[in-house]
């Protein structure tokens, strides 16, 4: 049953290639996403699927958190993508829409896979399956962005996969054979050799952070995010991110399981502080509202590891607040191309009263942008809350203080972007686009869910991050 | 047969100095390609024969050693240029480095924790050459397709770690990742062919637009 | 003693113009022509020989030194080498310094005599000689490094020991490096394709003959068999390392020496006949990267 849920978008893909009509085409993006996002609440339901030890694809509470994520945001995404992909007929969707699935193939096979070889190959994957996405524009900036992205998370990928190779070796001569299965790794726990598991974690946290985004790696983000159209910007900051996350989650484990928690958590907890800095800094006084957004998903990839990096409750906010982000970052790109679309531009200079002109996207990316800084009644209020609450608990107040600091500067750098870009005049009165229906509809939705987890958390997901939590938190 | 790995890995560190001092594309991938194809000797070299590492040898050998060159070769034939004409590091600082990196890899291997079994032989040394010599590329040249050399380059370092532990990766998973690497490298062709559509030439410098 | 020398003189002046005889044929061969007797470069020496004298009025004693050296220099630096398993009549430990520096003697007075000329081609090439022989020598430096270490001594003798054969099941690596940089300064040094082309009559692009212009009659003569015997010193370094084989027999020991000579004089040829020759900014590229490899080399036997 598990493997159908990488399969299924597999054979749309093959369908969606030999299929003449365009209309039909584009419908396929929400059959699959409705058929995965059932298939997916189906097996989580059932008990049965959880992960037998030593299997190469599973669930445990970790991946079913980011399955039941990547999976509704992939339905948002596709919904939203059959009326854009009619707005842009003259574009096509050959390419499109398969890669799209193979897409999202590749990142399920990422969040199932409990084979370090595997989640490899499937990460990769990703990378190339999304690579025809951001270029779908096919301008000099998009080619530029393209190759960003390529040459740069292809360099880190192939670090993360030296990085697995070392943690195979230091698994090597402990006596019997050699498995990069997790559970295998997981119970060698500390009998495996310490120097080489550790140049490992380094490279799987250089490698999979690349492609996560985490700062200093994070330069082809703000390009890639800011040239693709904003429902692929919305899979990638929401969706990919998430995934990726949960990669370097696993190499957490990984040196949980051998006794050295503590010393992933300094590197997160590094990377994090690093990143929520840089991104805060380089978001004041930005003029483009999409490379605005990336950084913004810089950020909070920064907040996700400092939450994880400080552990207990941090990283119980953390989780939590991957569900958020991810589910308001969707809300946010794909209002801000909406926007894009209305105003023929993402420059500040360009884009005034956009709430006066579709008073729905604006209205929506107004509200993306006051639940993603952090504001109540939003999810990400609550979950930002928590990992300050874990940090308190944590008596790290040196943290705290970076962490609030870096907070409210990304609230004034995007409100300044944000708000004289929503409200106001319109300078230019000739805007013929229109909200529409598809188009307005899936962002306003993930809007709903981000403010109903700002709320209240249903007990099952309570208990599903709780459980999280305690696969992190494992220690021999 | 560990003489005979020995001897392709050494062949491999010549290879290296050759790609990092020629200024010829044609030259260079064919210089890489035939990395490929001795890499892909060393499975069976290191591990003897069986249908894994045969298996595995023919695998490496189609795609590292004869798909993926092709590829490049069509596109650097297709876009029609010859030489890297001005890398950011000349040719011969390049050529220094990249002795000095491969001293600095023996000399560091040696203080590495390796396994008994694995002191004293070449592999690691030359895994860690090939990888760094793959970024010196990636860093150094200006051309798209050299670039992507580096990084075939850089792959080809790991490919030779990727040996020691032959018997823990599943022949999928290594099928995967060579299919993984073609299929990266086909994409990174057709944008190629576009970068020299859009802008007339190869020079990444162009790339700058995007800044902030 | 005195018999090792002589026989070591003996077959380094008697067998060193056949080398170049060698070469040349094999160049025919490649080209289709019947080419000049095996012999051609004996009668020639005879013929310059037979000549007189003509100097510039511009030059001075040092214009006569340059070919006189360089003809006594490569005699002297074949007694400290073996030929084959034939011992070196002069060793001592650190001869390999004397060596490098007595070749490197040789071309300080071709190089003079050169100069001395006042021509400004003449001048050309000497500084192009200088470049090129001040990159090629750290790659005998190197390589001398590697056999120092195999051998652990310092003199060529011991070094070029019958210990080789073995060396070469359990270092192979190193010392086939090394052979191949070797035989690349081999014809860097004298003068071959792909650095230089004997042939050449463009004096633009040539880097030796164009220093050896204005010499004629005796003084020639000297040059070309002087560059005959640097080859074959040269050349026997390559050979020792390429073939260390010790039958036990003097005689047979000595033509084994004298068969790799020879083969190493095809292998000569048929480079010459299937290479272009490089462009000048390149060779200095080729010339660090066998420098670069023989560090490694170095680095290899280190470990």
């Amino acid at each position: 049953m598990l493997t159908l849920l990488v399969v299924l978008p597999l054979v749309l893909a093959v369908v969606s290639v030999f299929c003449p009509w365009h209309r039909f085409r584009s419908w396929l993006l929400p059959t699959a996403g409705a058929l995965h996002l059932a298939l997916a609440c189906r097996l989580v339901m059932d008990q049965h699927h959880a992960a037998r030890p030593g299997a190469w694809i599973g669930l445990d509470p970790l991946s079913t958190l980011v399955l039941l994520v990547t999976s509704l945001l992939f339905l948002g995404c596709a919904v939203y993508a059959v009326e854009y992909l009619e707005i842009r007929r003259e574009r096509g969707n050959r390419i499109m829409v398969p890669c799209l699935l193979v897409f999202l193939s590749a990142m399920t096979l990422a969040v199932l896979a409990r084979h370090l070889g595997l989640l490899w190959f499937a990460v990769e994957s990703t990378t190339i399956a999304s690579a025809p996405l951001i270029f779908y524009n096919r301008n000099a900036l998009s080619i530029e962005a393209t190759w960003k992205y390529l040459l740069i998370c292809s360099v880190g990928i192939a670090l993360a996969l030296l990085g697995i190779l070392f943690i195979g070796y230091a698994a090597l001569g402990r006596g019997g054979p050699v498995s990069l299965q997790l559970d295998d790794l997981l119970r060698m726990g500390p009998q495996v050799q310490r120097p080489w598991l550790h140049m490992g974690f380094v490279f799987l946290l250089v490698g999979f952070g690349t492609k996560v985004g985490l700062a200093p790696l994070h330069t082809w983000k703000p390009d890639a995010y800011g040239e693709a159209p904003g429902l692929v910007g919305a899979l990638l900051a929401g969706g990919l991110t998430s995934v990726a996350f949960l990669a370097v989650l696993r190499s957490v484990q990984i040196m949980g399981a051998a006794g050295d928690l503590e010393m992933a958590r300094q590197a997160l907890l590094g990377m994090g502080l690093l990143s929520l800095v840089l991104a805060a800094v380089c978001m004041v006084r930005q003029p483009d509202f999409k490379r605005m957004l990336a950084y913004s998903s810089v950020e909070h990839m920064g907040i996700l590891a400092i939450g994880f990096g400080i552990g207990g409750l941090a990283a119980f906010g953390a989780l939590l607040h991957l569900v958020n982000n991810a589910l308001a970052k969707g809300c946010l790109f794909m209002t801000a191309g909406n926007i894009q679309r209305a105003f023929a531009s993402k420059k500040m200079s360009m884009v005034r009263g956009a709430i006066s002109v579709l008073p729905l996207s604006g209205g929506l990316f107004l509200a993306g942008f006051l639940a993603i800084t952090g504001t109540p009644p939003f999810g990400p209020f609550l979950s930002e809350f928590t990992i300050l609450r874990g940090i308190v608990d944590a008596e790290r107040f040196g943290v705290m203080v970076l962490v609030l600091a870096a907070l409210a500067t990304v609230f004034i750098g995007m409100g300044a972007t944000v708000l004289s870009a929503t409200q106001g005049e319109p300078a230019n009165a000739e805007v013929h686009y229109r909200d529409r229906f598809l188009l307005v509809g899936p962002p306003l939705f993930l809007m709903l869910v981000v403010l109903f987890l700002g709320v209240y958390i249903p007990p099952p997901l309570r208990h599903l991050l709780q459980s999280a939590v305690e696969l992190l938190e494992a220690t021999p | 047969m560990h003489g005979l790995s020995n001897l392709l890995l050494i062949m491999v560190i010549l290879l290296n100095f050759f790609t990092l001092g020629s200024s010829r594309l044609g030259s260079c991938i064919r210089a890489v390609a035939i990395q490929g194809a001795l890499l892909a000797l060393l499975p069976v070299a290191a591990h003897g024969w069986s249908w894994h590492t045969l298996l595995l040898a023919g695998g490496a050998f189609a795609m590292k050693g004869v798909l993926i060159p092709w590829v490049l070769l069509r596109t650097i034939r297709e876009v029609r240029i010859r030489r890297e004409i001005e890398p950011l590091i000349g040719y011969i600082p390049t050529m220094m480095l990249g002795a000095l990196i491969t001293s600095g890899a023996f000399i560091f291997a040696d203080y590495l924790p390796l396994l008994p079994e694995h002191h004293g032989d070449l592999f690691i040394p030359t895994s860690l050459t090939t990888l760094f010599v793959g970024f010196l590329l990636l860093m150094t040249r200006r051309k798209a397709i050299t670039q992507v050399l580096g990084y075939l380059v850089l792959e080809n370092g790991i490919f030779i770690f990727g040996i020691l532990l032959a018997e823990a990766m599943p022949m999928m998973v290594e099928a995967g990742v060579l299919l993984d690497l073609l299929v990266g490298v086909f994409v990174m062709g057709i944008v190629m062919n576009q970068i020299n559509r859009e802008f007339s030439t190869l020079n990444t410098e162009r790339l700058s637009a995007l800044k902030g | 003693m005195l018999v090792g020398v002589l026989v070591h003189l003996a077959l380094l002046l008697a067998f060193a113009p056949l080398m170049t005889g060698v070469i040349n044929r094999t160049k025919a061969v490649f080209a289709g022509r019947r080419g000049a007797p095996l012999l051609q470069p004996y009668w020639d020496l005879g013929r310059l020989w037979r000549k007189g004298f003509v100097f510039s009025r511009t030059t001075t004693w040092v214009f006569l030194i340059g070919p006189v050296v360089g003809l006594v220099v490569p005699v002297l630096a074949s007694l400290l080498l073996p030929f084959g398993a034939l011992a070196a009549p002069v060793t001592f430990e650190g001869d390999l310094i004397l060596f490098v520096y007595l070749l490197g003697l040789g071309r300080f007075f071709t190089v003079l005599a050169a100069l001395d000329t006042g021509s400004s081609f003449e001048g050309m090439g000497a500084a192009r000689e200088v470049t090129f022989s001040c990159l090629a020598e750290p790659t005998v430096f190197f390589a001398f490094v590697v056999l120092a270490r195999l051998a652990d001594r310092l003199s060529l003798n011991a070094m070029l020991g019958p210990h080789l054969a073995t060396s070469w099941d359990t270092t192979g690596a190193s010392l086939g490096l090394i052979t191949v940089c070797l035989f690349v300064v081999l014809l860097a040094e004298n003068s071959r394709i792909p650095f230089d082309d004997p042939n050449t009559h463009l004096e633009l692009t040539m880097i030796h003959e164009v220093m050896v212009l204005d010499h004629s009659g005796p003084a020639l003569g000297m040059i070309l068999y002087g560059a005959a015997l640097k080859l074959m010193v040269l050349g026997a370094i390559v050979v020792r390392l390429a073939l260390p084989l010790e039958t036990g027999w003097g005689w047979l020991d000595a033509l084994v020496f004298l068969g790799g000579l020879l083969a190493l004089a095809v292998l000569i040829g048929v480079i010459e006949s299937t290479m272009a020759r490089l462009r000048l900014t390149r060779i200095p590229q080729i010339l660090i990267g066998t420098t670069l490899v023989t560090i490694f080399a170095v680095v290899l036997v280190l470990r």
